[in-house]
């Protein structure tokens, strides 16, 4: 788990990379639907987690690729560590290349989207709380599409469905916030679907890798 | 028997459109699917039939 | 009775076989019976008008569109456990037809919609967790074929819809978690909000819902064993037809 995590550090550019592409589809909006600050304050929040999401979303593949490539899953199954700590060291890499970034940089693109301070804090809290159930559940469908036809397409087609009702209730906290109501529902949910998807996803994780080097 | 006449049926008060619209796609539906499972019957069988010959002429 | 006789693909297919039609009949049966309660003898109802007659269509495709992810799911268990090729087989001829009745209800349930709250779709918690289950049954198909060696897809795929499960409780408790635009269900175990003949019309289409799905499941799992299995011996001395 370790090694994996120093391996992401040890690569700023492919966090460099997940900001400016985070960057360049916030600015997409603007660019597309018109710059009225008012439509922009309503549109921030939700921008900000689909560019998130998306982030997220394209990082995927990366998990477990090279792994995959080389053979070393293969190894990881047969070796005696314990699978479920190296699975979760997998998705915390993934983590640290996308949520962990796009959370730190959200209050910036907030700014540009004219959010006032509650809310930039708000926004940044669910992102906090979300992205980490973005790199799980991903890593499972990254985990179950190893090897197979249809890449990217495939991918999308089992991730993002699941991803909806994290985009939702991120989306949702802010908002609310935004709006003059309480994000504090909207947070609490995400937090308990963190703890569950924590408890659960590695496990999940494990058995597709295993199901995929059978 | 609710409806005065077979007219008043099938203008179900107005809403025709959509009551026709569910229903036709409903039916439409489970006929595509009816179909779509007997042309996949007669190509599984076909596959078996071809694997036959194949053996038959080694 | 032993109940693994059955759980072997060639066993299973002769018994597919004699059941479907049945299945098919009743599913006829009791279409006509619904339909003719739904359609023809039912009353208006007062605050909707005639439009409501969708409810005949749209709870039954609603309910088996949960219903069948959740024996598919079930399937999909048997699978990862106990690692039975037939399990895996029902899995993969149950999803298009519950991705079919997924599609009907979303489809009845917007044309039903637009006259009643005024739009074709609203993006409630209902709606959309439902729309989330169409996509779950497209990912289980395009994952379940997306593997050279079908064993895998089985496996794979199979753990997909068991991760997905978590969506059903969303999907019937929407209506009462959120407030939204979609109406609650009128049936419950303590009495009801219908009249008789609609309540029976609905329950009877939904009867003929489960007999169809379980018709069609039996036909395209059967279609599944002879694609799967065309090397076997036992295919091999099938009669023709």
């Amino acid at each position: 788990m370790a090694r994996d995590l120093r391996l992401a550090w040890r690569h700023p550019d492919e966090i460099i990379l997940t900001l400016a592409f985070f960057a360049l589809v916030a600015s997409l909006f603007p660019l597309g639907i018109g710059a009225e600050p008012q439509l922009l304050a309503r549109i921030g929040p939700g921008v900000i987690w689909v560019g998130a999401l998306l982030a997220a979303f394209l990082a995927l593949p990366g998990i477990f690729a090279a792994d995959f490539i080389d053979g070393s899953l293969e190894q990881m199954t047969l070796s005696p560590h314990p699978p479920l700590g190296w699975a979760a060291g997998k998705i915390a890499a993934h983590w640290i290349i996308s949520g962990l970034p796009l959370t730190l940089m959200s209050p910036l693109i907030g700014l540009q989207y004219g959010l006032t301070g509650d809310t930039l804090l708000v926004e940044a809290l669910s992102l906090a709380l979300g992205t980490p159930i973005l790199s799980l559940l991903g890593g499972a469908c990254a985990a179950l599409a190893l090897g197979a036809r249809g890449g990217g397409m495939l991918l999308a087609l089992l991730a993002l469905p699941l991803f909806v009702p994290v985009l939702i209730f991120g989306a949702g906290a802010a908002e609310a916030q935004a709006t003059g109501l309480a994000p504090t529902p909207h947070l609490s949910l995400l937090a308990a679907a963190l703890i569950a998807a924590l408890v659960g996803v590695p496990a999940a994780v494990v058995a597709a890798v295993r199901i995929s080097v059978d | 028997m609710y409806w005065s006449s077979w007219d008043a049926f099938w203008a179900m008060g107005g809403h025709a459109f959509f009551v026709w619209m569910s229903f036709g796609a409903l039916f439409l539906a489970l006929a595509v699917e009816l179909v779509l499972l007997r042309v996949r019957r007669i190509r599984a069988l076909g596959d078996i039939e071809e694997e036959r010959e194949l053996e038959a002429e080694n | 009775m032993n109940w693994f006789y059955f759980s072997s693909p060639s066993t299973f297919y002769g018994l597919a076989g004699r059941l479907a039609p049945w299945f098919f009949a009743l599913a006829a049966v009791t279409a006509v019976w619904g339909l003719y309660l739904g359609l023809l003898v039912a009353p208006t109802d007062a605050q909707q008008g005639e439009v409501y007659r969708v409810i005949f269509i749209h709870v039954p495709t609603a309910w088996m569109s949960m219903f069948l992810y959740f024996v598919m799911a079930c399937y999909c268990g048997l699978t990862l456990v106990f690692n039975t090729r037939l399990s895996a087989m029902m899995a993969r001829a149950i999803a298009p037809t519950g991705a079919l009745f997924t599609a009907v209800a979303l489809w009845t349930g917007s044309f039903w919609g637009k006259p009643t709250w005024g739009t074709y779709w609203v993006w409630d918690a209902r709606l959309t967790s439902e729309l989330v289950l169409l996509f779950l049954y497209f990912g289980f198909i395009a994952l379940s074929n997306a593997f050279e060696d079908p064993r895998r897809g089985d496996r794979a795929a199979a753990l997909l819809a068991i991760i997905g499960v978590v969506n059903l409780p969303i999907i019937y408790f929407s209506v009462q978690w959120w407030n939204t635009l979609h109406q609650g269900s009128s049936v419950s175990f303590k009495g009801t909000s219908m009249h008789v003949t609609m309540l029976t019309g609905m329950l009877v289409m939904s009867f003929s819902a489960w007999f169809y799905a379980a018709g069609a499941a039996l036909v395209r799992v059967r279609s599944i064993i002879l694609e799967r299995e065309r090397r076997a011996q036992w295919v091999r001395e099938l009669k023709e037809g």
